[in-house]
């Protein structure tokens, strides 16, 4: 940078001056540039409106013990499954320690019965199999992923495939016995 | 140099024409809070304008691009938002019946219109459309400024004016014959917070809400430009002592 | 291309042995010899280029969140305002960008008028700058539609009907340009796509403008070649640290209306929706385009008004001819300069005339106007044959150097 220039009339205080504007000015200049960024950046963040819908209220009083039922939040599906006594059975009796992302039954249900999780496969997002009667439900009883065949069990934990992790328990409050709301 | 800063003056004074292109009547400048480079809005004040939009303006007004959720800014609690939220209906659906159904509405729902449509609209107003008061102050030459005369521009039709049926005379509005009956006077509200309700202060403080549903962002506007302005007059001043180093070696 | 430099840094080299980036960048933006006596004028050249960087950054961001659709486009706008995060700067950024851009080129070209800088051998560096500023105009009158707010639409709608002065087919040119047969959604939605398309061709033209640029060397105040080294400093230092000095400067100016008077270059019109029903009682063009507008209503005849307002503009085309000086700086031409002046004057006035309403002395202003406007253009042929110019330089570091004799 400062090569191309023929020597100041004072060497030694005229560099020092002129070396301490470069690294001012370039230091500011730099910080200015990296803040201008940022707006941006976060333009491109969920805009308010978007933020301000991020919850939505269920009606589960018509489904029914067996049943499950799919409801849109934030633009993706969420599972309610009304669970049988028998699949509440199936999901305590794992030996949570062999899990591969351990849980048990207890920390991902608020009340047993209702079963509520984000339909999103852990591992690359595509929509697991197991909300219609007919469809596959793995070796587990729970969710198949047609995609990379990801298993989950009547808890919706990950037992076979690849994916990583349960499926996402989502922030939810039961607003009375029939309806929930979500987010 | 000198010659410069006048030269880039007139090209500005240039793109200043068409603000000067139509003039109206004179419009008496407010003393706004807002106005100049540290002017912020008050809160006391806009909240006491949403009072008069609220009791006065939203029987006949809507404010299409306002979210109940926006009140939070001019200092609504969540909870006071809910319930104003609530006062209005919104129709949604369908449900799994496959009908649409009524529901009190929430914060993240825009303001409920008064009409269902501008025809509904004209029809109880006279022929006359009640604008949409979102933008109003950003949409009208003079601002606020227009915005408070106009409230405040109502009386007797001088002798020899005709005012047609169903119209008022405003000293302020183009033509002098408006189609909204004057809509605020003396003690038309009862504020919340005590304040004198003169038309005058219901004037201001409307039109102080009105500005804030035209330019929401504002107050963060204001506070941020200040501090850009702040920090380039520092960053241009290093530039400038910088270029008087390098070119100190060159005659020129 | 450019002689092959050295560099110190290994992977610096490798890659300039293969594509020679380096040499390039340091053949014209780091020792690109610069006359070293060019005035604060030439500044506006780079600050164009910075607002072209602005606009497209803003306008890459706010498309994606615009919808160019007639139903939502107005309040897909006051979203962006309201709810999308820094929504509001980057509208503003943009919006006013737009007359910040016009205000750095219009400095510009009246610079290179000033001091003919069109003059041979820059015919193309200045034709390419005329291509520039004619594709900035349908840029920024596309861009203006976007919002599709009152003034857009009837902007738009007086604007596409300009072509139906055209004999035979101009009214099949304004169904196609509309697609339709008013102004409405298949209109709004070619006018987006291209006007994000078209400042990427301007992007091309500037880089053209900077080969011409570089090949033919920068002019200077005083117009006259550069004799040898003596004459050039390198561009790097001294023409960047100039450059920063302009950018800070104008960006204080420029920022400053963003955030203190963002609606002051802006119509109040055009924040009530599009209405196809009724128009507004004045409608006027954007500052840039004012001068062209008088001009258009100066003349009484449709065809006529069109074929003037484009003639304004393609007879710049034509200047580097019709100025028969030899001399360049209006410093050393006496008439050209006082001329020059009224020119621009000549331009404020027909700003000012276009502004308003055509009502009493307006018109006459406006059809003097126009008189003058085209009559700077013989006039400059013939002050070239007349003019005595004043004595030139014998280089540009002889008037430097001549002071310092007296060290």
């Amino acid at each position: 940078m400062a090569d191309s220039s023929p020597p100041a009339s004072d060497p030694s205080d005229g560099a020092t001056r002129r070396d301490f504007l470069i690294y001012a000015a370039s230091g500011l200049g730099a910080v200015g540039a990296a803040a201008a960024v940022w707006p941006f950046i976060h333009s491109m963040n969920p805009a308010a409106d978007t933020l301000a819908l991020a919850s939505t209220e269920v009606d589960i009083s018509p489904v029914q013990e067996g049943q499950a039922i799919t409801v849109t939040w934030r633009g993706k599906p969420v599972f309610i499954r009304h669970r049988t006594a028998a699949e509440i059975d199936a999901a305590n009796k794992v030996d949570v320690k062999e899990l591969r992302d351990p849980q048990t039954d207890a920390q991902r249900v608020k009340k047993p019965e209702w079963l509520i999780m984000v339909g999103v496969c852990t591992h690359l997002g595509c929509i697991p199999l197991g909300q219609k009667p007919a469809d596959p439900k793995g070796e587990f009883g729970g969710w198949f992923c047609p995609c990379h065949g990801s298993q989950y069990d009547t808890s919706g934990r990950i037992r076979k495939g690849p994916a990583p992790l349960n499926l996402l328990v989502p922030q939810y409050t039961f607003l009375s016995d029939t309806s929930v709301r979500i987010g | 140099m000198r010659k410069l800063i006048l030269s880039t003056l007139a090209v500005l004074s240039m793109a200043a024409i068409p603000a000067l292109a139509e003039e109206g009547p004179a419009l008496e400048h407010q003393n706004w809070p807002w106005l100049g480079v540290f002017g912020k809005y008050d809160q006391a004040q806009l909240k006491r304008g949403y009072q008069i939009y609220h009791d006065v303006c939203s029987a006949c007004h809507s404010l299409n691009l306002v979210a109940y959720r926006n009140l939070a800014d001019i200092g609504f609690t969540q909870d006071e938002i809910k319930a104003i939220a609530a006062e209005k209906t919104v129709k949604d659906g369908p449900n799994d019946q496959g009908e649409m159904f009524d529901r009190p509405a929430r914060p993240s729902d825009h303001f409920v219109p008064p009409f269902a449509n501008d025809q509904a609209a004209r029809a109880a107003n006279n022929g006359a459309l009640p604008p949409d008061q979102s933008l109003l102050v950003k949409a009208r030459k003079g601002g606020p400024d227009y915005v408070y005369a106009i409230l405040t521009g109502y009386e007797d039709a001088p002798a020899g004016a005709t005012v047609p049926d169903g119209m008022s005379y405003n000293k302020v509005f183009p033509g002098h014959n408006i189609g909204m009956p004057q809509p605020l006077t003396d003690d038309a509200v009862t504020y919340a917070d005590g304040t004198k309700a003169t038309l005058d202060q219901e004037a201001k403080d409307i039109t102080a809400f009105l500005n804030w549903t035209s330019e929401p962002e504002l107050d963060t506007r204001h506070s941020l430009g200040i501090k850009v302005l702040g920090f380039l007059v520092v960053l241009t001043a290093l530039f400038y002592a910088l270029k008087r180093k390098v070119w100190s070696d060159v005659d020129h | 291309m450019s002689e092959q430099t050295k560099f110190d840094n290994k992977i610096v080299q490798w890659v300039d042995d293969r594509l020679p980036v380096f040499s390039i960048l340091k053949h014209s933006a780091v020792d690109y010899p610069t006359p070293k006596n060019l005035n604060y004028w030439w500044n506006f050249g780079s600050l164009a280029g910075m607002m072209l960087v602005i606009m497209i950054l803003t306008g890459i961001f706010l498309a994606m969140n615009y919808a160019a659709n007639t139903g939502i486009a107005f309040n897909s706008v006051e979203r962006i305002m309201r709810d999308v995060n820094w929504g509001w700067l980057l509208r503003y950024l943009h919006a006013n960008g737009a007359s910040f851009f016009f205000i750095t080129v219009y400095i510009h070209i009246f610079r290179g008028l000033y001091y003919g800088s069109y003059k041979a051998p820059r015919e193309l560096l200045w034709w390419l700058g005329l291509v520039i500023y004619l594709t900035m105009m349908a840029t920024a009158f596309m861009g203006y539609v976007l919002p599709w707010g009152q003034m857009s639409f009837w902007g738009a709608t007086v604007i596409t009907n300009l072509f139906s002065a055209i004999p035979v087919i101009g009214d099949y040119i304004v169904t196609w340009l509309w697609g339709g047969f008013s102004v409405d959604n298949p209109t709004l939605n070619r006018f987006f796509a291209l006007h994000y398309l078209l400042p990427f061709l301007i992007v091309a033209f500037v880089f053209l403008h900077l080969v011409a640029l570089h090949t033919v060397k920068s002019n200077n105040p005083l117009g006259i070649d550069v004799k040898g080294p003596q004459d050039t400093i390198p561009f790097h230092p001294y023409y960047t640290v100039k450059d920063l000095v302009g950018i800070g400067a104008f960006l204080i100016v420029y920022l400053g209306v963003v955030f203190y008077a963002p609606n002051f270059f802006g119509e109040p019109d055009n924040y009530l929706p599009a209405n196809p029903m009724q128009t507004p009682p004045h409608i006027v063009p954007e500052w840039y385009f004012l001068p062209f507008y008088a001009i258009l209503r100066s003349i009484p005849d449709k065809l006529g008004g069109v074929i003037c307002m484009f003639g304004a503009i393609v007879i710049l085309f034509f200047l580097p001819w019709i100025d028969s000086s030899k001399v360049r700086s209006a410093k050393f031409r006496p008439i050209f300069k006082q001329v020059f002046w009224i020119f621009l004057a000549d331009c404020f006035l027909l700003g000012y005339v276009g502004a308003h309403p055509p009502e009493g002395n307006l018109v006459l202003m406006g059809q003097l106007g126009t008189a003058a406007y085209f009559a700077f253009f013989p006039l400059l042929w013939i002050i070239g044959k007349l003019e005595k110019p004043r004595p030139l330089p014998q280089s540009i570091a002889q008037p430097v150097l001549k002071p310092m004799e007296k060290h």
